[in-house]
């Protein structure tokens, strides 16, 4: 059974529709990305699955009751944006409360805490913490317990390099034990290599729902192709495959998907004139500015 | 309920850290031995004991004090969390919005019971060292702690609606003065001065007593006043006193802080994260 099921999930503020019939599924063990613009809906979509704003039409079901459910808040984690805290307290005393408010141990405060790499400030108070500290404390009480579902908008905002590349590493663990992920982001390279799949909301509507190869498939965008030249047969190599010359000794290609085989033979058969290729297929921004410009409404 | 704990104790930890426990202990402290200093003149002439006449101040004073430093605590419990921005995630935590609001409550009430009690002690203690006889004044005394601590929790309570309601701490803050002003200074002058235009009609011996009672603040002191003759003679709605019975005045100050934390129960539940 789906830790999370959409079905034709309607909110409107006002005039506005912020989600207009959004319907996709989340597995235990599976990690969802949810891309789109500021304004998509988002944070309205995490709300609602949280329960904490109600929804106009269509059902949620999480963990398979209703969102805000008690029982379900006891096995849902959550992260939300720009994620705050009282600024008197220490990130120790901080982590306490929440572990008792999830009737866990507070002996496990400390481990939690040096688990995001915050064991060194854990005495401090979160007034004097920097923007990733202060999202580290929130990734750590987002593993308080075992939860099932974990709804993280924006996580690696502020993260360093080495800190999101933890912290995916984290959540490919939490997967693995059959935890339920969906995480919304702006930093599309990190998404394309941790996630199982990919959800793309633009102005309120579900425009993509797929793994990142099948988007590829599905949009069919031009595959790009370097080939880089000897020296001073660079022309005869352009001519030849067809492309654009650029910078010297580099020939761009673009063609769709389909040639991809085709293209390189023929590439193969001017090995003698060509140094090295570089085949760069449709990246996740290239997606996903197709897959938004798609609504029209 | 370790929940509920949890929440006091941030709350009492953050409150600790603003010096806010540190505040309303010193001008609870103050305020009293000001008073007590002050109210020593007449301990002669009245015949009562000194700790008695000691309430009597300390009534007077607590009708004003007591609410104020409880609107004061609890005006940015709501209000600062949505704010701070740090409400969205507490309400995704396995707990209800009310038991939330009881967290607070009680380290709220905590606060409050310990700037009460060092302030009364300290005035009781001078009592008691410059009049022997003033162990006399002590159930007042311990009345008048108990009650100040019910009118406490009243505004408490009602610190929070208000907190709720206005969603911005700037808001709140002024709403929760605009609320003292109203319910502990100007609603006694517009109950003084419909009774004088009234001259003794249906309005003073039928209505009047009732709007009294009503107001937590009034009940308080009606309560105190009406349950120690000695004081009675210092105060002056004496013939107010008399003329409501005191169960009346306590069920008053009894139901208020039910009351309050219903109202504030019903405004939380309409904050949207």
């Amino acid at each position: 059974m789906a830790s999370l099921t959409l079905s034709q999930l309607t909110k409107t503020f006002g005039a506005t529709h912020a989600l207009r019939d959004v319907s996709f599924t989340v597995a235990p063990g599976e990690r969802v990305a949810l891309l789109g613009h500021n304004g998509a809906g988002k944070s309205t979509l995490m709300k609602i699955v949280l329960g904490l704003i109600a929804h106009d039409g269509g059902d949620v079901q999480v963990l398979g009751a209703a969102p805000g459910d008690r029982a379900v808040r006891r096995q849902v984690a959550y992260l939300p944006e720009n994620v705050a805290f009282h600024p008197a307290l220490t990130g120790l005393e901080q982590l306490c409360t929440y572990l008792r408010l999830r009737g866990q141990p507070v002996r496990d405060a400390m481990g939690l805490l040096e688990r995001v790499g915050l064991g060194h400030a854990a005495k401090r108070r979160i007034g004097t913490y920097s923007k990733g500290m202060r999202q580290r404390v929130g990734l750590a009480q987002a593993l308080i317990g075992t939860p099932r579902l974990l709804v993280l908008d924006e996580p690696t905002s502020g993260l360093d390099p080495v800190s999101r590349r933890d912290f995916y590493a984290t959540l490919d663990g939490l997967a693995a034990d059959g935890a339920s992920i969906l995480l919304s982001s702006h930093a599309l390279t990190e998404v394309e290599a941790r996630t199982d799949r990919i959800v793309i909301l633009s102005q309120g509507m579900m425009v993509a729902n797929a793994s990142l190869a099948q988007l590829r498939q599905q949009a069919a965008l031009p595959i790009q192709m370097q080939v880089c030249a000897r020296k001073g047969v660079a022309d005869r190599v352009a001519s030849s495959l067809g492309g654009v010359r650029f910078n010297g000794s580099t020939i761009n290609l673009s063609f769709p998907p389909d040639q991809k085989l085709a293209r390189l033979s023929q590439v193969t058969a001017l090995a003698d004139l060509v140094k090295d290729v570089d085949v760069i297929p449709p990246s996740l921004e290239d997606l996903y500015s197709h897959f938004s410009k798609q609504v029209r409404i | 309920m370790n929940a509920i704990l949890a929440i006091s104790a941030a709350e009492f930890r953050i409150a600790f850290r603003n010096r806010w426990v540190a505040i309303a202990i010193a001008m609870m402290a103050v305020f009293s031995l000001v008073l007590t200093g002050a109210g020593s003149a007449p301990t002669g002439t009245l015949g009562a004991d000194r700790l008695s006449v000691t309430v009597a101040s300390l009534t007077s004073l607590a009708v004003y004090l007591v609410p104020l430093v409880a609107l004061l605590m609890s005006f940015d419990a709501i209000a600062g969390e949505v704010e701070r921005g740090t409400l969205p995630l507490m309400l995704t935590y396995p707990l209800g919005r009310f038991e939330i609001l009881l967290g607070k409550f009680i380290a709220h009430l905590l606060i409050l019971s310990l700037a009460v009690a060092i302030g009364y002690g300290l005035a009781a203690g001078a009592a008691i060292w410059a009049d022997p006889r003033a162990s006399a004044g002590f159930p007042a005394m311990l009345r008048l702690f108990w009650t100040s601590l019910l009118l406490g929790a009243a505004f408490v309570a009602i610190g929070y609606a208000i907190s709720s309601l206005a969603r911005r701490p700037g808001a709140a803050a002024g709403l929760a003065i605009a609320l003292w002003l109203v319910m502990i200074v100007l609603y006694d002058l517009g109950l003084l001065a419909a009774v004088v235009a009234d001259d003794g009609g249906r309005f003073t011996t039928r209505i009047f007593p009732w709007l009294l009672v009503g107001n937590p603040a009034d009940a308080f002191r009606l309560y105190n006043l009406a349950a120690s003759e000695a004081t009675a003679a210092a105060a002056g709605i004496g013939a107010a006193a008399h003329a409501i019975p005191a169960a009346h005045a306590l069920a008053s100050i009894l139901l208020w802080p039910l009351l309050g934390l219903g109202l504030a129960a019903l405004a939380f539940r309409k904050v949207t994260p």
